[in-house]
């Protein structure tokens, strides 16, 4: 079953044309996601051709895309200028799920965003900045290699991108699956965060595990941890990246800097072994904490 | 992206945020001159540097610090060639010290009180923040963690801006006379419409202070940018300044890498943020150093892939490479392509250890194997870190 994307999810690309927005919309086709549609302001009219000789209808708008294919979710690949247009865009067109893969935009852009997704309580969105959604064997929404993820029981939420395929990894390797795997970016502002992924996990039936992936920078973990402690009986585990980071450096995320003593690895790593939540010390280790978290719950 | 104080100043005066009277200046006959200009008995000097801690900083081998009160004002050209030319050394730019290549020159005003203000992003709030504090000229943090109730915060509502009744709150709480209350919710309001126009990332104006005769200014003024919107302020970008940046980070924005110089002698070459920074943990979990920090991107080609070999290997404490990989949308074949153009082009002269997984993975291994290379493979991230961290202790 997974969270928020499943069978009756019907995506359309914003940003359709573009060489990362083309190659991305075929690779989550080939998934076999269930994609209804792309826009490109300007190109309304034409058609989307897919790699098996399919093709999907570009539209100018999204309300046009909405109502004429019935999408309920976007994937914006639109350059970061516009990006925060793309996405109140959609938003106002009243689609679901919108996942912005956009990495780049301005943060006032986005508190502007924020502050206009706040009125439209049924707008979800995730990014900017991420890999996107993927619940494996249904669909994926967002640039992440399919083919290492399998069915399963384990959700996984995370800041970054190629580490959650490195956790995603791990927990193949141990012959478990993953229900979905949502990357929420590393921006400093951003829509969906841990803990409505960490309500979403606790509540969805096929999730039996989750595995947070954190870094340096913000107080997310920590609240993260607050919000397990009180809310999430399923096991937790969790890793922070960015020890060995200087303090006062942006670690290639936007979002990713210690500040003023703030946004440790350390303090984050203490809250959440605080919460009863298992760390592990090591990138390598993700997998073998979670089969060692799941042999000591059974 | 940071600026200067005298930058910062200029920028602000544009919001209309008052400033002490001053001018910059590069030689020391030119800082004499603006002494006399401004005439005041009083004269502050002060080193423009990318660096806090101005202050308590010395110039290296000598008295002089980032920051003088000058009460002769005849003696502003003699300190300001001690400034100008030389390297200060504080607590942020670590021993290496950076060099001064320009000086302010402001007059010296007789001070009532010194507040603190500044602006920032909140991020668990998702909204720029107003934060005020009594204790100026004090470090923020040492305040936020002896004295808290020092310290006020109003939200900026990204629709409305900062209110009036926001900023008078703030000067109520902060016990500011009918006088300077106006003062200082013009200027504070000022910083908020700077610091959202200008897409900053902070402002900050430590000490903010009150004069004598009920004046209220900005005495020093910390500005900087979220280089993501540099794109839509020219004039901004215009004030960037590479004086002391390290050569290869500038070369890495350059060529649109993410590489952050570090201590340590083991070079990483990583794709993905959160993946180089786990690089690195690994690395000292297993008993090394990382020399870098270095995030190829998602659409690295073997372009990229060399420049970054050569940034890497411009630093002389790297005594071998890790190069970790997980190929998702990056097939590893390519990776593996970039990895041998690169070790061709640029000259392996250190151990290189490499990981691959993901698409395509055992051609991209085939082709490492086969293309002559020293190149040592590793299974996993766990194997990749033992290697690499043995290779450094060898060819120390």
């Amino acid at each position: 079953m997974g969270i928020w994307l499943d069978e009756n999810t019907r995506v359309i690309t914003q940003g359709i044309t573009g060489s990362a927005g083309s190659f991305h919309t075929r690779q989550c086709v080939a998934y076999g996601t269930r994609f209804v549609g792309g826009v490109t302001p300007g190109k309304g009219g034409s058609a989307f051709e897919l790699e098996d000789g399919g093709t999907l209808p570009i539209f100018d708008t999204v309300a046009q895309a909405r109502e004429q294919t019935g999408a309920n979710a976007s994937m914006i690949f639109v350059p970061p200028p516009f990006a925060a247009d793309a996405i109140c865009e959609a938003a106002e067109a009243g689609i679901e799920l919108i996942v912005a893969i956009t990495e780049g935009i301005p943060v006032l852009d986005m508190v502007k965003v924020k502050r206009a997704l706040a009125d439209r309580p049924g707008t979800r969105l995730i990014g900017p900045n991420c890999p996107g959604i993927i619940t494996p064997g249904v669909g994926k929404i967002g640039i992440m290699p399919g083919y290492i993820h399998s069915p399963g029981g384990v959700g996984i939420v995370s800041r970054s991108g190629t580490l959650t395929y490195e956790a995603v990894w791990q927990v193949s390797q141990l012959g478990l699956g993953q229900s979905s795997c949502v990357g929420i970016g590393g921006d400093p502002v951003n829509g969906t965060d841990f803990i409505d992924c960490l309500a979403a996990f606790e509540a969805d039936p096929a999730t039996e595990a989750i595995i947070l992936i954190g870094e340096i920078g913000g107080s997310a973990e920590e609240e993260a941890a607050a919000f397990v402690r009180e809310h999430v009986r399923k096991p937790v585990v969790a890793f922070v990246a960015g020890r060995t980071a200087p303090p006062g450096k942006r670690m290639g995320h936007a979002g990713a800097i210690i500040s003023g003593g703030e946004g440790t690895a350390e303090h984050k790593i203490e809250a959440l072994r605080a919460a009863g939540i298992a760390v592990a010390e090591s990138p390598a280790e993700i997998g073998r904490t979670l089969g060692e978290r799941l042999a000591a719950a059974r | 992206m940071k600026i200067h104080e005298f930058q910062a100043k200029e920028l602000l005066g544009r919001f209309g945020v008052p400033t002490p009277r001053h001018m910059v200046a590069d030689t020391p006959e030119l800082a004499q001159a603006h002494a006399e200009a401004l005439g005041t008995p009083v004269v502050v000097v002060k080193a423009q540097v990318h660096a806090g801690g101005r202050g308590k900083g010395r110039f290296e081998g000598s008295d002089v610090r980032g920051v003088m009160v000058v009460k002769d004002p005849a003696r502003v050209g003699e300190i300001a060639a001690a400034m100008l030319g030389h390297k200060l050394v504080t607590v942020q730019t670590g021993p290496a010290g950076v060099i001064c290549h320009r000086v302010l020159v402001e007059e010296g005003l007789a001070i009532a009180r010194e507040l603190y203000v500044a602006v920032t992003l909140d991020r668990a709030r998702s909204r720029p923040c107003v934060i005020a504090s009594s204790e100026g000229g004090m470090d923020i943090e040492e305040v936020a963690a002896s004295r808290p109730e020092a310290i006020h915060k109003e939200w900026i509502d990204p629709a409305l801006g900062l209110m009036p009744f926001q900023a008078r709150r703030l000067a109520f709480q902060l016990g500011l006379g009918k006088e300077e209350r106006r003062g200082f919710v013009r200027l504070v309001s000022g910083l908020a419409r700077a610091f959202t126009e200008t897409d900053a990332s902070l402002v900050e104006i430590n000490p903010l202070v009150v004069t004598e005769d009920r004046q209220v200014l900005a005495l020093d003024a910390k500005m900087s940018f979220d280089d993501n919107a540099l794109f839509r302020h020219p004039d901004i970008a215009g004030y960037r300044d590479d004086t002391g940046t390290d050569p290869a980070e500038i070369e890495a924005r350059e060529r649109g890498l993410s590489y952050i110089k570090l201590e340590g002698n083991i070079g990483c070459l990583v794709n993905g943020a959160g993946l180089a920074m786990a690089t690195m943990d690994i690395i000292k979990l297993h008993g090394g150093e990382p020399a870098n920090f270095l995030d190829v991107g998602g659409g690295a080609n073997a372009e990229k892939v060399a420049a970054a070999f050569r940034i890497i290997l411009s630093d002389a404490n790297v005594r071998a490479i890790l190069v970790n990989i997980f190929g998702g949308i990056m097939r590893c074949d390519v990776i593996a392509e970039g990895v041998i153009e690169a070790a061709r082009e640029v000259g392996l002269s250190v151990p290189l250890v490499v990981r691959l997984e993901g698409t395509n993975v055992e051609r991209g291994r085939t082709m490492l194997r086969e293309s002559g290379l020293p190149i040592t493979e590793a299974t996993d991230l766990a194997d990749a870190a033992d290697k690499v961290v043995a290779a450094a202790g060898v060819a120390n």
